[in-house]
C-alpha cells in the first residue's frame, strides 16, 4: 500500500462576477472540470468534501444531484478561509485512511458585492436601558468604540505589529506589495481584476483601514474550484499520461491557534501559520529554499508581509528586507502570488483553498501559459481563515 | 443624578478607573471574557486583577469604512500595559498617521459613550496620549 497522494485532476472557474450562476451551478462548473481534467467521472469517487461558508449548508448533496448521486460519504466543510483546504484535507484523509482510493473536494462562494468581510453585527442603538450582555457583559455595541472587529482593520493591525516588532514598514511598502500582486494578475486570465495599478494609484485610492487603501484588501468575488485526489497505488493503474500530470501532495497540514499572550485580543496568525509551515516542511522532506513558488493567503497587503516571515521564506524578522529584495515577484528568487493573489485574482472564500492549489499545479504540469514559472518542480500554498485555521500544502511535480 | 455604568464589565469605574482581567490561578494566562476553563492550562479557577493603565501602543489601524452605526474614522489598536495586551480605541488624537505612531506611550482615559432611557450613562474608555 502506497502511502502517496496525488492530485489527478484540478480546476477553478474564473473568479470574478457571475450573476447567471448559483453556487450549486460554480460547484459543478469546477467539479465536472476538475473530473474531465483527471480523465475520471463521478463513479470513480469514493468521498466528497464540498467547502462553502456563507451559503447557508448542504453543499455538497445539492452538487451530487447535478453531478451524479451515488451515495458516497458527503463532508459538508465551513472552516473560515480555510475551507477550501480544509475540504480538500478531508478528501485526503479519507484515501489515507484507506476508505477509498480517489476524492472529490470542490470549494464554492458567491460573493460579488458583498462588500465588506466581517463588518457584520447589527449596531444596536444607544437608546433604552443599559444591561450587560455576552461574555464582556457589554451595555452596547462595542464594535468601533473598543478596537474594530472589521477585516481590513484587524489585519491592518497584523501588519502594523509586525512593523513595530522588526521595524521598516510603511504605507508605501504595504501599498508595494499590492502593487506586486496588482501587476501579477495581468497575465491571469481567470483573475477577477486584471488590470496593473501603480503604486500612486492604489495609495491614492479609497482609504478602507490604514494602511490597507481598497486595492490592498482581497477582492470579493465569485468563484469555484475543485480538485480530484488519488492514492499512489490507484495513480500507477491509470494511463502513463494521467500518471505524467498528475501532482505529488507531499505534504498536507491543518493547524489551529495554540494559546499565545495577545492572540484573544488581536488573532495571532502567526504563530499557527509557523507551525503549518514547519510541519509541511517535515512532512515534505524540502526546505523553503527548495520552493519555485508560492501561493499565499494574502486577504490583505499587510498579511502577504507577516506571511513572508511566518511560511520560513525570509529570516525571522527579515520581510521587508525580503521584500525589497525583489524576491517574491515572479521574475525573483521566490515568486510569490503569481497568480495575482487575493488583492487581485480574488477570493470567493471556500473556492480560495483550492484555487491556489490549482495555480500551483498548473505551474509544476507546465500548463500556465504566459505566466509560466520556467521549470517550476515544488510549490506551496498557504491559506489561513480567522479564529483561527490555518492550511498548508506542498506540491510535486511528477517524476513520471 | 445620574448613575454611570461601564460599557464592559472589565472596566472599573470610581476614582482611579481600570481594566481588570481574569487571571488563570494556574498559569497567569490572562482573558477578558468570562471563561469556561483557561486556554492555556485548562484550569478553571481565575482571579480579578488589575490591569496597568499606562503602555505602549504596538498596533493600530485608523479604520475609514465601517459597519453601519460605527462612527469613523477611529484610531483601532493593541496597547501592551506592562506585558498584558488590552484592544481599545486611540482617543484624544486626529486620527491621522501624523498623529499616531507605533510605540507611543498612551495612558487609559473613560468618556461619556451614551445615556440610556433611565438617565444611566455608559462609559467607555480608550487610550489617550501621555504627554498630550
Ligand atoms: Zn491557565
Amino acid at each position: 500500500m502506497s502511502d502517496d497522494i496525488w492530485i489527478l485532476g484540478i480546476n477553478m472557474t474564473k473568479f470574478g462576477k457571475h450573476p447567471d450562476l448559483d453556487t450549486v451551478d460554480l460547484a459543478a462548473q469546477a467539479a465536472m472540470a476538475a473530473l474531465a481534467d483527471g480523465g475520471v467521472t463521478m463513479a470513480d469517487m469514493g468521498v466528497l468534501a464540498a467547502g462553502n461558508l456563507i451559503g447557508g449548508g448542504g453543499l455538497g448533496q445539492q452538487l451530487q444531484k447535478q453531478i451524479g448521486q451515488t451515495g458516497i460519504p458527503v463532508y459538508n466543510v465551513s472552516n473560515a478561509c480555510a475551507t477550501g483546504a480544509t475540504a480538500l484535507r478531508t478528501a485526503i484523509m479519507a484515501i489515507k485512511a484507506g476508505e477509498c482510493d480517489m476524492g472529490l473536494a470542490v470549494g464554492v462562494e458567491k460573493l460579488a458585492g458583498a462588500g465588506l468581510l466581517g463588518a457584520g453585527g447589527t449596531a444596536k442603538s444607544d437608546k433604552n436601558v443599559y444591561e450587560p450582555s455576552g461574555r464582556y457583559g457589554a451595555v452596547t455595541n462595542t464594535d468601533g468604540r473598543i478596537g474594530t472587529n472589521n477585516m481590513p482593520g484587524t489585519f491592518a493591525q497584523i501588519g502594523m505589529e509586525y512593523g513595530h516588532k522588526y521595524g521598516g514598514t510603511s504605507f508605501e511598502l504595504f501599498a508595494k506589495i499590492s502593487e506586486k500582486n496588482h501587476s501579477h494578475s495581468t497575465l491571469n486570465p481567470l483573475a477577477a481584476y486584471t488590470k496593473k495599478m501603480s503604486l500612486e494609484q492604489i495609495m491614492g485610492d479609497m482609504m478602507i483601514a490604514y494602511p490597507n487603501t481598497r486595492p490592498m484588501c482581497s477582492a470579493n468575488c465569485d468563484g469555484g474550484a475543485a480538485a480530484v485526489v488519488i492514492s499512489g497505488a490507484k495513480l500507477k493503474t491509470l494511463s502513463l499520461e494521467q500518471q505524467r500530470r498528475a501532482v505529488k501532495v507531499s505534504a498536507s497540514v491543518l493547524t489551529s491557534d495554540p494559546w499565545s499572550e495577545s492572540c484573544q485580543v488581536l488573532p495571532d496568525v502567526n504563530t499557527l501559520t509557523r507551525m503549518a509551515s514547519t510541519q509541511a516542511y517535515e512532512q515534505a522532506g524540502v526546505g523553503p529554499a527548495d520552493l519555485d513558488l508560492v501561493e499565499l493567503h494574502d486577504c490583505f497587503a499587510t498579511a502577504e508581509l507577516v506571511h513572508y516571515d511566518n511560511l520560513q521564506l525570509c529570516e525571522q524578522g527579515g520581510a521587508v528586507d525580503f521584500f525589497n529584495s525583489g524576491a517574491p515577484w515572479r521574475d525573483g528568487t521566490m515568486p510569490v502570488n503569481v497568480s495575482g493573489g487575493l488583492q487581485s485574482k480574488g477570493h470567493p472564500i471556500a473556492a480560495t483553498g483550492i484555487a491556489n492549489i490549482w495555480e500551483v499545479c498548473h505551474h509544476l504540469r507546465g500548463e500556465a501559459g504566459d505566466r509560466q514559472i520556467q521549470g517550476a518542480r515544488v510549490g506551496l500554498a498557504h491559506v489561513i481563515g480567522l479564529g483561527s485555521a490555518c492550511g498548508v500544502h506542498i506540491l510535486e511535480k511528477s517524476a513520471a | 443624578m445620574a448613575t454611570a455604568v461601564p460599557i464592559v464589565d472589565y472596566l472599573v469605574l470610581g476614582d482611579d478607573p481600570h481594566l481588570i482581567a481574569r487571571e488563570c490561578t494556574g498559569c497567569g494566562a490572562r482573558f477578558f471574557d468570562r471563561r469556561n476553563a483557561c486556554a492555556s492550562c485548562f484550569a478553571t479557577t481565575f482571579a480579578d486583577t488589575p490591569v496597568a493603565t499606562t503602555g505602549e501602543l504596538k498596533a493600530f489601524t485608523i479604520v475609514a469604512f465601517a459597519a453601519p452605526g460605527v462612527p469613523v474614522p477611529f484610531v483601532a489598536g493593541v496597547v501592551d500595559c506592562d506585558g498584558t495586551s488590552v484592544r481599545g480605541n486611540v482617543i484624544g488624537v486626529d486620527p491621522d498617521p501624523d498623529h499616531v505612531a507605533l510605540g507611543m506611550k498612551v495612558k487609559l482615559t473613560t468618556y461619556v459613550v451614551g445615556t440610556d432611557d433611565d438617565g444611566t450613562e455608559a462609559i467607555g474608555f480608550g487610550f489617550a496620549p501621555l504627554e498630550a
